[in-house]
């Protein structure tokens, strides 16, 4: 069975999890929905959240994503599972696609739960394609998803490290959070100096290049785990 | 040019000679004796930094447009040079030690990358000061000056990760992993001048600099190349050591008699 085969029943793993235990998601919904209040509460002028929405979006996703991300490794490691799937074997290919897929949909799911609470809270004008928007979206959660998988692993695995993940994580999604906040916000108010599509190629890029490398990375980890 | 702008030079060589001499003398070798490969390197790297930087910050002539401020730049630009070079062999040496396992490359990964955050941060220091008189201000949310905060942050983490983690084959896997995932945001910063529309100069070619600070800029990076070899060499050293401690089999348990 090639390591592509085994993709599927590992994302249905995670997301069957997911679902048996929807106290988690829903608590990132929760979590982001604070997240929100506390950015209007932050900005000193009610007129200002239609300009900063876009950001919020994005803030609101990056922060849940360190709380999803953990908890996806977690799981794993208080019942030995991961282990047990190297052992069985599936392939540390499969496990790392199968894993950041699963993530980058429960991010997605977020988002969808994030964006309109942002649009009734901050008031921003959709002037744009709301099909670009989940577009963007969908390039957002996957950049986040790769190269925060990969990382979740490392720092769930060391005693008193996961307080780390955003450390590590934060610096290496800079790029993401900046393409797809400045994109939603052109969706948001309108692109007049046609700069949407240079911020969606940023996007584009960054998970070209996470998508392919990080799997690799992620068996070193495993194969010394 | 007149022999006496050498001077600096030739002083820190005297003063290199002896600190060498005195150094001898106090761990009771030969006073002539040479010392450390890496240390030849890093003295000569020291006199002559000293030398071609008293020609930057003092000799030369002051710059067309922006007249002795632009002094700061025979400093800012071979410390970002570097930094960036330093970065860039951490990552080699990452995937050296991911491909062979040798644990060599990433006693030299530890060390690179604490050596490339020292030149990153002064970068980042001198670019503000070199701001400051220019832009008006010591931080604008300019995409260099935010890649490179970001590039140090990243590889800050990498040490932070290689800290906190007990077992020496797992520390090296992850910090490996975590340098190459930094590289990155080295590639970014280097970069940014073009992607985005910033204010910092775009990357110093040959075409763009006049002769006579080309020379002195390749000079002054030459002389922090040779200094940053010695420090990368020292740390790994000090490194080496560490792990040798750790490898060290326990002490017997006294027994009472």
């Amino acid at each position: 069975m090639s390591w592509l085969s085994q993709i599927g029943p590992v994302v249905g793993k995670e997301l069957l999890i997911e679902w048996r235990d929807r106290s988690r998601i829903s608590g990132l919904f929760v979590f982001s929905a604070a997240l929100l209040l506390m950015i209007a509460f932050a900005v000193p002028k009610v007129s200002l959240l239609a300009d900063v929405a876009g950001g919020a979006v994005w803030l609101g996703l990056l922060l849940a994503s360190t709380r999803s991300l953990d908890q996806s490794f977690r799981v794993e490691m208080e019942n030995g599972s991961l282990e047990g799937m190297v052992l069985w074997p599936v392939d540390p290919l499969a496990i790392y696609y199968g894993k950041a897929i699963a993530n980058a949909v429960v991010l997605f799911l977020v988002a969808t739960a994030i964006v309109p609470l942002v649009l009734v809270l901050y008031h921003p004008t959709v002037r744009g394609n709301v099909g670009t928007l989940f577009g963007i979206l969908t390039l957002g959660v996957g950049a986040l998803a790769a190269p925060g998988t990969l990382v979740a692993a490392l720092t769930v695995q060391a005693r008193g490290a996961s307080a780390l993940l955003p450390v590590l994580l934060f610096p290496l999604v800079v790029p993401v959070v900046l393409a797809a906040a400045r994109a939603t916000t052109l969706v948001f108010e309108g692109d007049p100096m046609g700069d949407l599509p240079r911020w969606i190629a940023l996007l584009a890029a960054f998970n070209a290049v996470h998508w392919s490398i990080d799997g690799l990375l992620f068996t070193r980890i495993v194969d010394e785990g | 040019m007149d022999t006496a702008s050498w001077l600096p030079g030739a002083i820190a060589a005297f003063l290199a000679a002896g600190a060498v001499i005195a150094a001898n003398l106090r761990s009771g070798r030969p006073a002539l004796s040479l010392p450390t490969w890496d240390r030849l390197v890093g003295l000569l790297g020291l006199v002559l930094l000293v030398q071609f930087q008293y020609r930057g910050l003092f000799a030369s002539p002051p710059e067309r447009m922006m007249g002795e401020v632009a002094r700061i730049m025979y400093v800012h630009v071979p410390v970002a040079w570097l930094a960036m070079l330093t970065f860039a062999f951490a990552c080699l040496f990452a995937l050296a030690h991911l491909l062979s396992g040798r644990g060599v490359f990433d006693l030299l990964v530890e060390a690179t990358v604490e050596v490339g955050i020292v030149l990153a941060i002064l970068t980042q220091i001198e670019g503000m000061l070199f701001a400051r008189p220019t832009w008006g201000v010591y931080w604008t949310w300019d995409a260099r000056l935010v890649s490179t905060a970001v590039m140090t942050l990243a590889f800050m983490g990498v040490l932070s990760l290689r800290g906190v983690v007990s077992d020496p084959e797992k520390r090296a896997t992850w910090t490996s992993v975590t340098a190459i995932l930094a590289t990155s945001s080295m590639v970014v910063t280097y970069m940014s001048v073009q992607w985005w529309r910033s204010i910092h100069q775009m990357q110093s070619t040959p075409e763009t600099v006049s002769g006579p600070m080309k020379e002195l800029w390749r000079a002054n990076a030459v002389a922090l190349l040779l200094v940053t070899i010695w420090l990368v060499v020292e740390r790994y050293r000090l490194a080496e050591a560490r792990a040798r401690e750790e490898r060290a089999p326990p002490l017997p348990e006294a027994e009472v008699t």
